[in-house]
């Protein structure tokens, strides 16, 4: 558990270091939604329809563009070895990872959405819907891209076959978190949309981190 | 030595496919020869959808065995991590570009059917979009395995993936399912059961056979492609 | 510290079809080095990662007995955004080990790193970084260093204060085995050419 914890905190001192790489992230999230107003047209009932999708693309989106040096680093650096190496279970060490991930991009960005909502005109019980939906479906696109970037360590074109892996996986999160602001919409509450939510990242968090530790005990061979 | 105990199980599936391959093939021939007579001229056309219903014939079973041939997929990388199995990986290798042939040629019968029962080339369709998911994760398998410079670790990336998209294949198709009834309720592909007439489901059930008969013949010619590449690569590392 | 004990019997290792090295028996045990040599491609790096079990070894045991196996990979593995100190303190943290101050300090003086414990190591050039990867490995209280190519980068007076480093390690009762392409002519060492 202590090594869990020195890794969770070398990862997080380490975007500490370099909060310029996180602002990038959330700055592409605001730009690449900021851009469907502008192609679409300002009209509101519009905007505020497509809003669920929009913030929930765009987010996955970012989150996948940050993931790429969520492995990459260690594996340039040769760190991945030490982590390989260490004695305690792998699994932990990458759920570690994952964990750190998420607080510096899943967890602002399920902030950061509601403020785009309102730019889109949707009202307070939509704009709850947002961040608790996000705020419930970022751990799994973490984990989801934490594999395709644990599978693709060191392949040719590595950015671009990551999106390619995790989009289609990541479907069934993208769904249910526009299909909960959808619900709103329509009358009906956004429980079951959280609930579904909630055990789709279960899951992951159940399943994933043996598949990213067997990915990445291959990237070490 | 270590090098001839690699081949050895690849060898004796190159006995066996030296056998059943030649016979095989004819068989296949033949039965598309018949399949394609009966489907697309024996068969009455549909009292609803009158000659488009022989879209059919080559839509639905190319859908039906593209799925058979993720899970084949999720098979062969779990014998290959679990067992590391040699031919696994070459198996996994032959069998990914016929699977994601067939789900293409599903989705493509798909989009022509819907011309004239929808009058558009692509609804999102439950069964279309799952089955464009589908084709996702077969080429995400296909340009891992061939994303590195050494064809093991390709290999073994690729049947990870595939055995966790194997697990969220369930997963995928219910979400869209649930998003499909949300937004479209009423499928008009409805196809398959007890509605259909024997005279069309005869040709329909033969088909699916040819299919499937053409499926094992492709991934076991492939296969025998890909052992061929291997021994050149490990020649050419030797020499 | 307790004595590491390294046997390896009938080890093969292959790589895309390649045979790298086959039918290789060697033991190592504590206050012993072994340097491997051989030329480039001769499989000193593929033979130390299966040591390690970082990499995989197709036929062959390898048995290590009460091992405490530290690693210097080729790549440093140092985060170019933390301190020299925090390098070495994470790393024994990730071993879960709690770091021993004293033995950092030591491990720091010894490869003339005090005046720069404080700098990021991205700031360091690459003989520093080298002394950095070392101290670390120093420091741990490992009783089996693995080190690939230590000598890597390192000016004359680091190279002798790695001989000294590795000499008070086997004194110790401490198992070294490196890939090394300098000789290692101190008392103790061994070496084994691959590809012979």
């Amino acid at each position: 558990m202590t090594a869990f914890a020195a890794l969770f905190r070398r990862d997080l001192r380490l975007v500490l270091r370099r909060p310029g790489d996180v602002v990038v992230v959330l700055a592409f999230f605001v730009v690449a939604t900021t851009l469907f107003p502008l192609g679409i047209g300002p009209e509101s009932n519009l905007l505020a329809r497509i809003a669920g999708g929009v913030l929930w693309a765009a987010a996955l989106f970012a989150a996948l563009l940050s993931l790429e040096r969520l492995f990459a680093s260690d594996y340039e650096d040769g760190a991945l070895d030490l982590l390989l190496l260490a004695p305690g279970a792998l699994e932990l060490a990458v759920l570690a990872k994952c964990a750190s991930h998420w607080i510096v991009t899943g967890l602002p960005l399920a902030l950061l959405a509601p403020l785009l909502g309102v730019a889109f005109g949707l009202d307070g019980q939509s704009l709850a819907a947002v961040a608790l939906t996000l705020l419930v479906g970022t751990p799994t696109l973490s984990l989801i891209g934490g594999l395709a970037a644990a599978l693709t360590l060191g392949a040719r074109k590595s950015g671009a076959l990551l999106a390619l892996l995790a989009l289609p996986l990541c479907v069934p999160t993208v769904i249910f978190g526009t299909g909960a602001i959808e619900a709103i919409a329509t009358g009906e509450g956004f429980g079951v949309h959280l609930a579904i939510l909630a055990a789709l990242a279960l899951m992951a968090l159940a399943t994933l981190p043996w598949g990213i530790a067997a990915a990445l005990r291959l990237a070490g061979e | 030595m270590a090098t001839l105990h690699f081949l050895a199980n690849p060898a004796r599936f190159r006995r066996f496919s030296a056998r059943v391959l030649p016979a095989l093939s004819v068989v296949t021939a033949l039965a598309v020869a018949v399949g394609l007579v009966w489907a697309l001229a024996i068969a009455p056309p549909d009292y609803q959808q009158g000659e488009t219903v022989r879209i059919m014939f080559i839509h639905v079973p190319a859908a039906t065995i593209a799925m058979g041939g993720y899970v084949l997929l999720a098979v062969l990388g779990a014998s290959l991590l679990v067992w590391r199995h040699p031919l696994a990986a070459l198996m996994a290798r032959a069998t990914a570009p016929v699977g994601a042939t067939f789900t293409a040629v599903g989705l493509i019968t798909g989009s022509l059917w819907g011309r004239p029962m929808w009058g558009t080339w692509w609804v999102w369709d439950a069964r279309l979009t799952s089955f464009l998911l589908l084709f996702f994760l077969f080429l995400g398998h296909i340009a891992l395995s061939n994303a590195y410079d050494d064809s093991e670790r390709g290999d073994k990336s690729a049947s990870i993936l595939a055995v966790v998209g194997a697990i969220n294949v369930p997963i995928i198709k219910f979400s869209v399912d649930w998003w499909n009834t949300l937004h479209q309720p009423a499928s008009i592909m409805k196809l398959g059961g007890p509605s259909i007439h024997p005279t069309l489901l005869y040709p329909l059930l033969w088909m699916m056979a040819t299919f499937a008969l053409l499926f094992v013949v492709l991934v076991l010619l492939r296969t025998d492609t890909e052992i061929d590449r291997r021994r050149l690569e490990a020649a050419e590392a030797a020499a | 510290m307790t004595t590491a004990a390294l046997q390896v019997t009938d080890l093969a290792c292959r790589r895309g079809g390649r045979r790298v090295f086959d039918g290789l028996s060697f033991s190592v045990k504590g206050g012993e080095l072994l340097a491997l040599t051989g030329a480039n491609g001769s499989g000193k790096t593929t033979l130390l990662r299966a040591l390690a079990s970082l990499g995989r070894a197709d036929a062959g045991t390898i048995v290590w007995q009460g091992a405490d196996i530290a690693w210097l990979g080729h790549l440093d593995g140092l985060k170019g955004d933390l301190t020299v100190r925090e390098n070495i303190d994470v790393a024994e943290r990730l071993r879960g080990v709690t770091p021993d101050r004293q033995r950092i300090e030591a491990a720091l003086a010894s490869f003339d790193l005090a005046a720069l414990a404080s700098r990021p190591v991205r700031t360091l050039s690459a003989g520093q970084r080298r002394r950095t990867a070392l101290a670390r490995v120093a420091a741990s209280q490992a009783n089996a260093w693995l080190l690939d190519e230590p000598f890597n980068a390192l000016d004359m007076a680091s190279q002798k204060s790695l001989r000294a480093v590795l000499a008070q390690h086997l004194a110790a009762g401490g198992l070294a085995i490196a890939a090394t392409h300098v000789s290692l002519d101190m008392p103790g060492a061994r070496s084994l050419e691959l590809g012979a």
